[in-house]
């Protein structure tokens, strides 16, 4: 599955780290989805989605 | 750090260090089972069975603590511990049995010991961890 979830926090300027604090997970965790090592579940997709008031959509795209 | 990253951290904390706590528990009292008859109590069944009841029970606590370790723990996190114990479960069925079967037909010329087999699980998870983490970086 890809994301964006890098270039959307770049431009609102910030880290990884900051990231998974705001979502309770570790630095690793946003680090994999990130890179699409890992999926994340639904729930933290949504947190994550809404976390950038965007829609799930526009944060992954899934590809076959 | 929001107050949701707070919890989530020190509650991972928290849990970690109760499952140390509990595992030091049973490994001293798993010491005193193993080392009391010689060095303490000599032939005394009665103390032999409650060091192993105390062992036992501690026992629970150290598996329930590990329980709630792996429930608090972040979703990436839980699944390379799923993976690690996946792998020192088959290991322990698999290996386990084969060094049983070695044994049994006598192609070791030792005993098959059930601390091989926990060496061998605790290896296995241990490696498998690792791998696990390095894989996620």
């Amino acid at each position: 599955m890809k994301n964006r979830i890098k270039v959307l926090r770049a431009e609102r300027d910030i880290t990884q780290a900051q990231l998974a604090d705001e979502l309770g997970v570790s630095r690793q965790t946003i680090n994999a989805i990130e890179k699409g090592k890992f999926d994340p579940s639904l729930p933290l997709a949504f947190k994550l989605a809404g976390l950038f008031q965007l829609s799930i959509e526009e944060v992954f795209q899934y590809e076959e | 750090m929001n107050k949701q990253s707070q919890n989530w951290k020190q509650v991972n904390k928290r849990n970690t260090a109760n499952l140390a706590v509990w595992t030091l528990a049973w490994t001293l009292t798993m010491a005193v089972v193993s080392f009391g008859p010689k060095f303490i109590w000599g032939n005394d069944a009665t103390l032999s069975l409650i060091a192993i009841l105390i062992n036992t029970a501690i026992g629970v606590g150290m598996i329930l603590a590990n329980k709630r370790h792996l429930n608090g723990l972040d979703e990436l996190y839980r699944k390379v511990q799923l993976e690690s114990m996946a792998l020192a479960l088959g290991v322990a069925v698999v290996g386990g049995l084969s060094y049983s079967m070695l044994d049994v037909a006598n192609v070791i010329s030792f005993d098959a010991e059930i601390s091989h087999l926990v060496i061998l699980i605790g290896l296995t998870y241990l490696v498998s961890t690792v791998i696990g983490l390095t894989r996620y970086k």
